[in-house]
C-alpha cells in the first residue's frame, strides 16, 4: 500500500472456557487470539471482503507500513489502491494463523492454566483448525460471505480448505503454489528441517523461552528452506559462483562463494523473526493436511460451488503444477467453475512473493468479473 | 465479429454448455456467454491468452487439447468446439473421438487446403500454396495437419460420425455449391 497511512496488528480473542475451540485432534484449546489486520473498507452489505491467508512463515502484516518500520507487508505489491487486490474496492483481512507466532495464539503464547509460554504443552494444530480458527474472526467481524479467499503455498491450503469446509461462505478462491496433499519429498524436506531444530541442545524440548534460543538448528532449517523456495536456474542466475569478498578461493571452511554467505545471512536473520516451535507445528499442519483422506479428491469437491483460480509457476519444483493440475481435474469432474494457468518463471517456489506482472493482471480481473457478478 | 465466429453463434442453441479446445484469447466463448447466454469454458496452451481469457471473465485451463479432455466425463457439454485448432493437435482421430464423447455434439472449423487458389498455385507452381487462409511456409506453420473438405467428410463417413451441417465460407460469406473446391474454411455440425 503506497498511501502514507500506516496500518496497525489488531487482535480477536475468542474460545474461552467453556466454549474452547475443539482442535481435529478432539483436543480443547482456549481462549485463542488472531491477530489481524485489514486494508480497505467494508461496504455497506458487506459483500466485498476478501481474506488472505499467508505462507509458513508469514504473518498478517500483508501490506502497507507499520509505524518506524522501514519493510512493508509481505505481498504489499499485491495489495493497495489500484493493485491487483484493490484497497480503493475491497476490504481485504490477512490473519496471523493459528500456531503462528505473530500474535496469534501459538506454542510461543503463555498457557493461562501455567502461566508460561506453551512449549511442546501445545496442542498439534492442523491447516482445518487454522482455517476454523478464522472463520470465527470473519464471523466476528459480521461478514458471512467472502468475495474471495486467497493464499499461496500454505496460503492456497487453507484457501482450498475454506472452499470445501464453509462452501457457502465463498464466492472465488485463488489458489497459487499450492496442492492438495504433500508428497514424501515435500514431506521428507520438513522432516529434515525440524530434525535440524530438534537437534540443537539449545531447543531443549521446546523449553527455549527467556533462554537461549536454538538459533543454530533454526538457521539450518531456514537455510534449506531457501533452497526449496528457488530454482537451480534463479540460484544461478542471483548467485552463480561468484565468491563473497574474495578473489580467490580460500581453500578453507570460511564461505568463499556468495550463495553461502547468502543462506547463512537469510538463516540468521529467520532466528530474529521466528519462533522454532511454531516452525515445527505448522510444517506439520502441512504434512497431515490431505483433502483427499476421507473420500478421493473428487468426492472432496461435491459440495462446492465456489469459482476458482488457480497458478502455478513452471520453475516451482516445491509445489509442482501437476498438483494442482489434478486438483483442477478433480475440480472439472464436479462440474466446478475452475481456471488454471501455469506461470512460466525462473523464480521457483519464491514466485508467488515475486512474479508480480502475471499474478497482478490474473488475480485484478478475476476480482473485477467475481464482483460484477456479486 | 469474426465471420467464422458469427456461423458458429448460428449453430449453437442459447443457454448451452460449452467447451472450445484451443479457445484463444476467449473471444468466441465471451460472445457465447453473451449473446447465447451459455455456460462456457476453454482449453489453451499458449500462457499471453490465458490473460486475455481471465480478462474476459472466460474460464480456461492452460493446457494442450491432446490431453485436455480426459479431465471431462461423458457428454458433459452440449458442444465441443475445435475451430481453426484440429489441423495443430498431434492426433486429431483422438481429438475427435474425445471431443464427441464429453460433447453431445461438436463443431470443428478446418481451413480447407484443397480450395482453388492452393489448388492452382500446386499445379502451375509447383509450390506448396501459400494463401490468405493458409499464410504459412512449409517451415513455419504451426499446422501438422492438411486436408481438406472431402477428407473431412470421408472422416466423418468411416468413423459413422453425422455430418448434421456444414457451413463453407471466405472472407467475403458463405460459398453456396462446390465447397471443396471454392471455400476456405468449413465449419462442421458433428455428432455420433
Amino acid at each position: 500500500m503506497s498511501n502514507s497511512q500506516f496500518v496497525e496488528t489488531q487482535y480477536f480473542t475468542f474460545a474461552q472456557a467453556p466454549n474452547e475451540l475443539v482442535l481435529k485432534s478432539g483436543v480443547k484449546l482456549g481462549p485463542v487470539t488472531l491477530a489481524y489486520e485489514t486494508y480497505g473498507k467494508l461496504n455497506a452489505d458487506k459483500s466485498n471482503a476478501i481474506l488472505i491467508f499467508h505462507a509458513l512463515t508469514g504473518d498478517a502484516h500483508a501490506a502497507g507500513l507499520h509505524k518506524d518500520a522501514k519493510n512493508p507487508g509481505w505481498w504489499d505489491p499485491m495489495i493497495g489502491a489500484g493493485r491487483a487486490f484493490d484497497t480503493d474496492k475491497y476490504l481485504i483481512i490477512c490473519a496471523n494463523v493459528l500456531g503462528g507466532c505473530k500474535g496469534s495464539t501459538g506454542p510461543s503464547s503463555i498457557n493461562a492454566a501455567t502461566g508460561k509460554p506453551y512449549g511442546l504443552n501445545f496442542p498439534v494444530i492442523t491447516i482445518e483448525d487454522m482455517v476454523v480458527s478464522q472463520k470465527h474472526l470473519i464471523d466476528h467481524l459480521g461478514i458471512k460471505k467472502l468475495l474471495a479467499a486467497a493464499g499461496g503455498s500454505m496460503g492456497g491450503l487453507m484457501a482450498l480448505e475454506w472452499s470445501v469446509r464453509f462452501p457457502d461462505t465463498l464466492q472465488s478462491a485463488i489458489l497459487i503454489a499450492t496442492n492438495y496433499k504433500h508428497t514424501a519429498q515435500q514431506i521428507a524436506l520438513h522432516e529434515v528441517a525440524r530434525q535440524a531444530i530438534m537437534s540443537d541442545p539449545n531447543w531443549n524440548k521446546g523449553d527455549y523461552y527467556g533462554r537461549e534460543l536454538p538459533a543454530q538448528g533454526m538457521s539450518v532449517s531456514r537455510m534449506i528452506g531457501h533452497i526449496t523456495y528457488m530454482s537451480e536456474r534463479s540460484m544461478e542466475e542471483k548467485f552463480g559462483r561468484k565468491l563473497q569478498g574474495k578473489e580467490k578461493v580460500g581453500y578453507d571452511f570460511s564461505h568463499d562463494f556468495e550463495v553461502e554467505s547468502y543462506l547463512k545471512y537469510r538463516g540468521a536473520s529467520f532466528v530474529q523473526r521466528f519462533d522454532a516451535n511454531s516452525y515445527l507445528y505448522l510444517s506439520k499442519a502441512l504434512d497431515y493436511f490431505d483433502l483427499s483422506e476421507d473420500t478421493d479428491l473428487v468426492g472432496a469437491f461435491k459440495k462446492v460451488n465456489t469459482k476458482f483460480l488457480i497458478i502455478t509457476f513452471t520453475s516451482d519444483w516445491l509445489y509442482p503444477s501437476y498438483q494442482s493440475k489434478d486438483i483442477v481435474k478433480a475440480m472439472k469432474a464436479n462440474d466446478v467453475d475452475v481456471s488454471f494457468i501455469e506461470i512460466e518463471t525462473s523464480y521457483g517456489h519464491d514466485s508467488f512473493l515475486v512474479e508480480i506482472d502475471g499474478q497482478s493482471k490474473l488475480v485484478s480481473h478475476f476480482l473485477n468479473n467475481i464482483a460484477k457478478k456479486a | 465479429m469474426r465471420i467464422d465466429h458469427k456461423y458458429i453463434l448460428e449453430m449453437i442453441e442459447p443457454n448451452s454448455h460449452v467447451l472450445d479446445l484451443g479457445c484463444g484469447d476467449g473471444e468466441l466463448l465471451s460472445l457465447l456467454m453473451k449473446e447465447r447466454n451459455c455456460r462456457a469454458a476453454g482449453i489453451e496452451i499458449n500462457e499471453k491468452e490465458i490473460y486475455k481469457c481471465v480478462e474476459r471473465g472466460v474460464s480456461v485451463s492452460h493446457g494442450d487439447i491432446d490431453s485436455g479432455l480426459a479431465d471431462y466425463s461423458d457428454k458433459r457439454f452440449d458442444y465441443v468446439i475445435l475451430n481453426e485448432s484440429l489441423q495443430e493437435v498431434l492426433n486429431p482421430e483422438k481429438v475427435i473421438a474425445e471431443a464427441l464423447r464429453v460433447g453431445k455434439k461438436a463443431i470443428v472449423g478446418i481451413p480447407n487446403f484443397c480450395n482453388l487458389n492452393a489448388r492452382l498455385q500446386i499445379f502451375f507452381l509447383g509450390r506448396v500454396p501459400v494463401t490468405e487462409g493458409l499464410p504459412y511456409k512449409w517451415y513455419n506453420t504451426p499446422n501438422l495437419r492438411f486436408l481438406s473438405i472431402k477428407d473431412f467428410r470421408d472422416f466423418c463417413t468411416e468413423r459413422s460420425i453425422t455430418i448434421e451441417c456444414e457451413c463453407a465460407f471466405d472472407a467475403k460469406g458463405k460459398i453456396a455449391f462446390a465447397h471443396n473446391i471454392f471455400s476456405e474454411i468449413a465449419i462442421f455440425l458433428i455428432h455420433k
